[in-house]
């Protein structure tokens, strides 16, 4: 991995990445299979039969399936082994969380314990705290949550009105204040609680034990989904947190927060593949066996078509979520070798935010379309309660708001991609105004060309350029007020995650092609075909609403010709490709791409 | 006290068997394999013997007849505790060959028990425990459904028609096991996964042997006819369908 240039967060849109730098899932090894291996035989052992029972909250059995992981060391993949964890890599706890991901309300127990349950004393802990906390976290026998959201302070988190105040004798902060939608609240034992010290403007976070004196616990929210996980608010009235339990140093917590965000985000990617694909698994077991007008419905084009954008969409998804992944553990040695000052797994999501703001929005989107579709493809039953995509469908939606809602993140995506430009870490508006310039002498015609990678990776090229030329002649209209404008925000955000998608699409295909050879990987060039496709119609529509929401009139011809250019692609026969993709899975009857 | 648990590399249940080369060969391409079941429940009852300090078994070593490709198989085995695994580099043409090859590699090591799964799942011809006990000599019991060791012998239950059989045995003998020697396999654990690399893995090279048979062709069972919902209320088109087309009345 030493020869591998380091990939700075947000560069690929003005650098071409190369297939064999890519990681790709067909690349885990025998280990991580076995790892992968273990969580599915948990998953079907010991959650799946009990997805009712966790679902009606049954005293104590998340918790005590949360032990159960725990023996089996699934609590600890990411915590160092000097903790008692295993000091996996990010690609391998991406693995866990994909497998897990398919267990429902297990699943956010799960991920919330081991991801921002737990990380940040990881990060951020003294010797002293991880000591006395991630060795009882990694084994299960203490659980984590996270306390950032206040009635007041949503999206917005820095508004948080809890407050801390050093007690007369200094050996006490007294937190006061209030704290909802709180994951895991019922049964956690160790909360990492955000709140400002005396008149502070930012943060600081603390680690509050559930048995210090002050603590309040609501009944449990009655939720849409997700149902089986304990969600509650908590109330911090005088509560006692000895002063050593400060996580990070006064100030320290907007920062914490973030960039537990940052990786909760990335990893919202992993657990959405595993639901994606126990729902397409849901969708063609039904499909293969319902039958209407004398056939079954798997062998109707309509229901082909569901059932191939939901491989599609979970594909793709999972393309970029494991190229992101290793891009942080390779950021993770480099931050190692050179001696970073901050912990080098921090350095590294927050260089990766600006592809975990990508992951999050399009795989939460992706994963909501599945399970709708999932109903459809049921029909009347899809309505039913007693069908399995019911809890599916409901289960998703929370996806696209929490670890920042969607909204949030499309727009954080954009700022952060702006401000890296700004600063000069990759020469965004150089290439941008390059670009630009370059309308003026746009050829009538597209050059053909017939080598398949090459054509796709021009494509790929191009819908770069509407995103550059976009951001420029925004930023240059727009100025300093082009943060009110996120209507055209939005639309940049979706052309450039449709590009990091695509992208990730091509090189992982790419890179199987060299691995397989080309008779064996058609399937694959079919899915890449059917999304380049109509990512290109995706960016050619955000463009145009962008163009004729704000581009003066003189330029705006040259613009519109620019769109039409950049995103014009091959014809692809979607029709027969979406069937080649829908009848691969209808075979298998299971989801095996 | 050593034991030995037989391995047999087979596809994962739930594989759709495919085959090739005109109806001779099973189609590999894109199998799961993973331990034979009745193996797998053998490997946790031996771990179960290993871990109740009543018992005098000190080790449990694995034992499998296939190439390379069926590591995997082998590191799962010790990723779940079996402290160290033997590879005999052949291809397992039928259970003769296999019982041949754990014999001869066998007839060397001290060990008290052999576990040999009842049949395993992919060809399911129950004649391996059977035949190894007779290359090495040894009493075998077979259709073992409980193993308990006290200090003087060690207590098998077998299931018969009607009841259950109760045997004593002096070590070393062949156990071939059904299902109930334990209750469900292991997950192997992040550490013992963790553990496995480093553990030994023994390759043998095979002894020699002729090959006695061979696959003249396989034939898959015709597929099942859709099934049909008949209304309560219509009982005679029920009973019509039973007498006159599944004739089963």
């Amino acid at each position: 991995m030493g020869k591998i240039e380091i990939v700075k967060g947000g560069e690929f849109i003005v650098k071409e990445t190369e297939a064999k730098d890519i990681f790709i899932p067909e690349e885990f090894d025998e280990e991580q299979r076995m790892i992968a291996q273990t969580c599915q035989d948990f998953l079907d052992t010991e959650v799946m039969p009990l997805l009712d029972r966790i679902d009606n909250q049954e005293e104590g059995l998340i918790r005590e399936l949360l032990n159960k992981a725990g023996e089996l060391g699934l609590l600890g993949i990411s915590l160092p082994e000097k903790y008692d964890g295993f000091g996996q890599s990010f690609v391998t706890s991406m693995l866990v969380c994909e497998i897990l991901g398919a267990g429902y309300s297990f699943a956010v127990a799960h991920s919330c314990h081991t991801g921002i349950g737990s990380l940040p004393i990881s990060f951020y802990g003294t010797e002293e705290q991880k000591q006395k906390y991630l060795p009882k976290l990694a084994s299960g026998e203490w659980v984590g949550a996270y306390c950032l959201t206040e009635p007041g302070a949503g999206s917005d988190a820095n508004a948080g009105k809890s407050k801390a105040v050093l007690s007369d004798d200094s050996k006490f902060y007294i937190l006061n204040g209030q704290k909802m939608w709180i994951t895991n609240s019922g049964f956690a034992d160790v909360f990492t609680v955000f709140a400002k010290i005396d008149n502070d403007r930012v943060l600081s976070a603390f680690i509050v034990e559930r048995d210090f004196p002050g603590l309040t616990f609501n009944p449990e929210e009655k939720k849409m989904g997700i149902k089986g996980s304990s969600t509650r608010q908590i109330f911090f009235n005088d509560c006692k947190v000895p002063v050593e339990n400060l996580l990070g140093g006064r100030g320290k917590g907007y920062r914490i927060a973030l960039n537990t965000l940052h990786m909760g985000r990335i990893k919202m990617g992993g657990n959405v593949l595993g639901a994606a694909k126990l729902t397409i698994n849901q969708s063609v077991n039904y499909a293969n066996e319902r039958r209407q007008f004398g056939t079954f419905i798997s062998n109707f084009g309509a229901i082909k078509y569901k059932l191939a954008e939901q491989v599609i969409k979970t594909f793709i998804t999972e393309s970029a979520v494991y190229r992101a992944s290793r891009n942080i553990d390779e950021a993770v040695e480099k931050n190692l070798e050179e001696g970073a000052e901050e912990k080098p797994l921090i350095v590294a999501f927050d260089q990766l935010a600006i592809e975990a703001a990508i992951l999050k929005v399009f795989a939460s989107e992706a994963l909501d379309y599945i399970v709708d579709e999932a109903v459809q493809i049921y029909g009347g039953m899809g309505y039913s309660a007693e069908m399995p995509v019911d809890r599916s469908y409901r289960d998703s939606r929370i996806n696209r708001i929490f670890e920042g809602t969607n909204e949030i993140n499309r727009l954080l995506l954009v700022d952060t991609l702006l401000k890296r430009g700004a600063k000069g870490e990759f020469d965004l508006y150089g290439e941008a105004e390059k670009v630009v310039k370059n309308l003026v002498d746009l050829p009538e015609e597209l050059e053909k060309l017939s080598d398949y990678y090459g054509k796709k990776k021009q494509y790929i090229k191009h819908f770069k350029k509407v995103a550059l030329f976009l951001i420029h002649i925004a930023s240059e209209k727009f100025e300093r007020q082009l943060v009110y404008e996120q209507e055209i925000l939005n639309n940049i955000a979706d052309i450039i995650m449709h590009i990091y998608i695509a992208e990730s699409t091509l090189l992982r295909i790419e890179k199987l092609e060299s691995m397989k050879g080309e008779e064996n990987i058609k399937i694959y060039r079919d899915i890449l075909d059917v999304f380049v496709y109509d990512a290109s119609g995706i960016i050619n529509k955000c463009g145009l609403d962008a163009i004729h929401s704000f581009a003066d009139r003189q330029d705006k011809d040259l613009l519109l010709k620019g769109i039409k250019y950049y995103t014009e692609v091959e014809g692809v026969n979607v029709k027969e490709a979406r069937r080649r993709i829908a009848d691969k899975l209808i075979e298998d009857n299971r989801y095996n791409f | 006290m050593k034991v030995i648990v037989c391995l047999g590399n087979v596809p994962d249940t739930t594989t759709k068997i495919k085959f090739v080369d005109d109806n001779k060969a099973f189609d590999t391409i894109g199998v799961q394999w993973i331990i034979n079941p009745w193996d797998e429940l053998a490997l946790t009852r031996a771990m179960e013997l290993k871990e109740d300090s009543r018992n005098t078994v000190d080790t449990v070593t694995v034992i499998t007849v296939g190439l390379k490709e069926v590591e995997p198989t082998i590191r799962k085995a010790l990723a779940i505790g079996a402290d160290d695994a033997i590879r005999i580099d052949a291809d397992p043409k039928d259970a003769y060959c296999v019982a041949f090859q754990l014999a001869e590699v066998l007839k060397k090591e001290d060990f008290g028990i052999v576990f040999s799964g009842i049949e395993s799942s992919d060809y399911n011809s129950a004649a391996v425990g059977g035949m190894l006990a007779e290359f090495l000599d040894l009493p075998s019991v077979s259709a073992v459904s409980s193993l308990q060791m006290d200090e003087s012998a060690v207590n098998l239950t077998r299931d018969i028609d009607g009841g259950r059989e109760v045997i004593s045995i002096q070590t070393p003998f062949v156990a071939i096991v059904q299902k109930g020697i334990a209750i469900e396999p292991r997950i192997p654990a992040m550490r013992g996964i963790m553990m496995a690399r480093k553990k030994p893995l023994n390759v043998v090279e095979p002894a020699e042997q002729e090959v006695l048979t061979g696959f003249s062709s396989f034939e898959l069972p015709k597929s099942k006819p859709p099934c049909k919902m008949i209304n309560p209320e219509n009982l005679k088109e029920l009973v019509d369908l039973l007498q006159n087309e599944a004739n089963v009345l």
